[in-house]
């Protein structure tokens, strides 16, 4: 029987070494801002260059959260269900470092590690990449699916 | 070669549990504006007979949504003038969240604030918060763990 478009992946369905669909996000000041607004994280290194190059930071940078966040959204949109995912952790390893006028990329890619039979759990470990460097360390979600 | 300026985080924080805070309303509205601010377009985050129809109460929060309620807790730290830490000089080293079930519009949710662990290490300090967050009747929702650093002024 066919899934509602909006149906979780059917964890039967999910082998180790599957990829998730990568995806590309172009972030700017203003998509900083529209975090900071919606989260509240108001920390001024993500929205003002003084005060980030006060602490020797290079340049405003992305909430580590806001990069996080991307990769949560991979992965709730392979697992189909938001309320799929039971566990999400990373370290923020480098900046994702947003420059006035311009958008600095970040690419999410993913891949299933491991899935837990009696758990019906998938872990899934995510690179996120901007400029070519790993911006997230060790970040990986277990999704548990119908 | 150590900072001219050293963090100076007051390490006996480490093991300090705060008391329950207050309960916040999860509104819609916030779960979609956060949902957008993460790029998270699933309609369960939008459209609550989306959500209903994967057996959710209403709007559900994408996973990192927890992060909101969990910050407000740690502010009773990070902002306690005793405690020493300089905001301005926080970035974020590490996040663990462990959900218990998802949250979804319409929750009441209190979190209570443990300090596991506070360090101060080559002028920089480490501190590791967890927000144990429950519905206001005490149902586990959401175990966060943050690990915040606070960089020297020559780090």
């Amino acid at each position: 029987m066919s899934q509602p478009p909006t149906g979780a992946r059917r964890f039967d369905d999910v082998a180790v070494g599957d990829e998730l669909p990568e995806v590309e996000h172009a972030l700017t000041r203003d998509d900083l801002v529209a975090y900071a607004d919606a989260s509240g994280d108001q920390n001024p290194i993500h929205q003002d260059e003084a005060a980030a190059r006060a602490v020797g930071l290079p340049d405003v940078i992305a909430h580590g959260m806001l990069t996080m966040g991307l990769a949560g959204s991979a992965v709730e949109d392979w697992a189909g269900d938001p309320g799929a995912v039971v566990s999400f952790g990373t370290k923020f390893t480098q900046p994702v470092v947003v420059p006035a006028g311009a958008a600095a990329a970040v690419r999410v890619a993913g891949r299933v590690s491991a899935r837990d039979e009696d758990a019906r759990t998938a872990t899934v470990e995510l690179t996120v990449t901007s400029a070519g460097v790993k911006v997230l360390g060790r970040a990986r979600a277990v999704v548990r699916l119908p | 070669m150590s900072p001219s300026n050293p963090v100076t985080v007051d390490e006996s924080f480490q093991g300090r549990v705060y008391p329950v805070g207050p309960a916040v309303s999860v509104t819609a509205d916030a779960v979609r504006a956060f949902a957008r601010a993460v790029r998270a377009g699933h309609p369960a985050h939008h459209d609550a007979a989306a959500a209903r129809a994967l057996g959710h109460a209403d709007v559900v929060a994408p996973p990192t949504f927890a992060v909101v309620l969990a910050q407000r807790a740690d502010a009773q730290f990070v902002q306690d003038p005793a405690a020493g830490v300089d905001f301005s000089r926080v970035v974020h080293g590490e996040q663990t969240f462990t959900h218990h079930r998802p949250i979804v519009a319409g929750d009441e949710v209190v979190a209570q604030l443990h300090v596991d662990r506070v360090r101060v290490v080559a002028g920089n300090a480490m501190v590791t918060t967890r927000s144990e967050l429950r519905t206001a009747a005490g149902e586990p929702v959401c175990t966060a763990v943050s690990t915040l650093v606070v960089r020297g002024a020559d780090s």
